[in-house]
């Protein structure tokens, strides 16, 4: 185990709103880790949309979802924020009190945190898997049903079904193909969104005969406790027919859930944390929500609103973790002591 | 006005009336109609906004684009008449239109 991570503040969620709540916790003193369930920073602009453009960024009359991310890990660079990423929020514990908060919050890699403060920015949920509808498909996951590749050995001589045509899909097809036994890639037509650089070395190998490309969905699965020995499948035709397999790899993109907050001990609404309006926090004094999670009267789910409500929870982290100091406001434009925190003093 | 109806997976149907230019998806969401998630918000981003569209109108929808049928891929229980709400525009045709919601989105 390692060491416990002490911090100011633990951000949930690397979107736009969790990043931009760096900056203004940055501002008064306030050191942010950042903990996030996907591989990368950004949230859905980088996830669902990054080449799309926003139009309701103030000041900017068009960005995309990737150029705003950018632009925000720019802004925050002065400030040094840690991610963690690839982990997930599993439990928080309260060991403050209600006016000097302190958390232990523990992500499913086992990093351990004790922060002062916990923000959630989480937006929709957390990013998961998306499980294709295949009945019983539950009792043969994480045994010879996979949602993702861990250890590639785990898989070596093994008779493997790929079922999808996006980059997940055929990366793992190209890397399993070498070391499965026998790799079949499985999609609903004979069309493919992954890269076309890997389409044309899949289906040069399916020309060797070195693997096999079948068009179709899998309908049911064959097998034992859990252990797969194959997958029915029907063709564009209707057709039915049965591949035989002993592990399957559905990549059907990524949906959200709310996944572990629910069991945080907070009072939630229809899957959203209610807020204050003062200081967004929530029922749990030193537990703040931002942007899409959170919800109050007149709540607009905008990235701008995020940005507002991250400032003004900033606020209220700093009587948290500088309780005996006096907080002056000030602004970026005229407060040298600002200016120096953000490296442009004059 | 042009009127939509959604018909949940349990059969139940819903009518709800979308403005000329609006998205199917827009006016599920707006009418809080059951079975659409819309998770991106109408970005073509995230295939949660799937629906079947009903036999006697597939001629006048029209099949999906490239880029839906992409996005498609990762909708639940595709089938032929499948398509992305978000991506059809409500036009004076559309009058009576009768979609399907899936059984669950993701």
């Amino acid at each position: 185990m390692s060491d416990v991570i002490k911090t100011d503040a633990l951000i949930v969620g690397a979107g736009p709103v969790g990043l931009f709540a760096v900056f203004e916790l940055g501002l008064l003193d306030i050191k942010s880790h950042l903990v996030d369930i996907l591989p990368k920073i950004g949230g859905q602009c980088a996830e669902l949309y990054p080449e799309k453009p926003i139009y309701d960024i103030p000041g900017f009359p068009s960005v995309t979802g990737q150029g705003l991310i950018d632009n925000l890990m720019k802004q925050i660079e002065p400030f040094h924020p840690e991610f963690h990423l690839s982990e997930m929020v599993a439990s928080v514990e309260s060991i403050g009190t209600d006016t000097a908060p302190l958390f232990r919050v523990t992500t499913d890699a086992a990093t351990q945190f004790e922060t002062k403060s916990l923000i959630i920015a989480a937006g929709g949920g957390s990013f998961q898997p998306k499980k294709p509808p295949i009945p019983e498909i539950d009792t043969y996951e994480e045994k010879s049903v996979f949602y993702a590749v861990r250890r590639m050995e785990d898989l070596r001589g093994r008779d493997v079904l790929i079922v999808g045509g996006g980059d997940s899909a055929l990366d793992w097809t190209l890397n399993l193909q070498p070391i499965a036994r026998r790799v079949t890639l499985m999609h609903r037509r004979d069309e493919f969104r992954a890269a076309p650089h890997s389409v044309e070395q899949m289906r040069s190998l399916v020309a060797e005969g070195k693997m096999d490309l079948r068009i179709g969905q899998v309908t049911g699965l064959r097998g034992d406790h859990g252990l797969l020995s194959s997958a029915l499948c029907r063709g564009t035709d209707n057709a039915e027919f049965e591949i035989s397999c002993n592990a399957m790899l559905p990549f059907f993109g990524l949906t959200m859930k709310l996944g572990p907050i629910a069991n945080w001990g907070l009072s939630l609404s229809e899957n959203l944390v209610p807020v204050d309006t003062e200081k967004f926090e929530t029922s749990t004094p030193g537990i703040f929500a931002i942007g899409d999670i959170n919800t109050y009267p007149g709540k607009l789910k905008l990235i701008l609103s995020g940005f507002h409500e991250g400032a003004l929870a900033a606020q209220r982290v700093y009587r948290y973790v500088y309780p005996d100091k006096r907080l002056t406001f000030q602004y970026t434009t005229s407060s040298s002591s600002l200016q120096k925190k953000l490296g442009v003093e004059g | 006005m042009t009127k939509l109806q959604f018909v949940d997976f349990g059969g139940t149907a819903r009518v709800v009336e979308a403005p000329v230019g609006s998205t199917v998806m827009e006016a599920a969401i707006k009418n809080a109609v059951p079975g659409i998630e819309a998770e991106c918000g109408g970005a073509c981003a995230c295939a949660t906004c799937h629906v079947y569209i009903d036999d006697a109108w597939q001629a006048i929808v029209g099949p999906p684009t490239s880029m839906e049928e992409d996005m498609l891929d990762f909708a639940y229980d595709v089938r032929p008449n499948s398509r992305l709400s978000c991506q059809i525009k409500v036009t004076d045709q559309l009058d009576g239109l009768i979609v399907h919601t899936p059984e669950r989105q993701a």
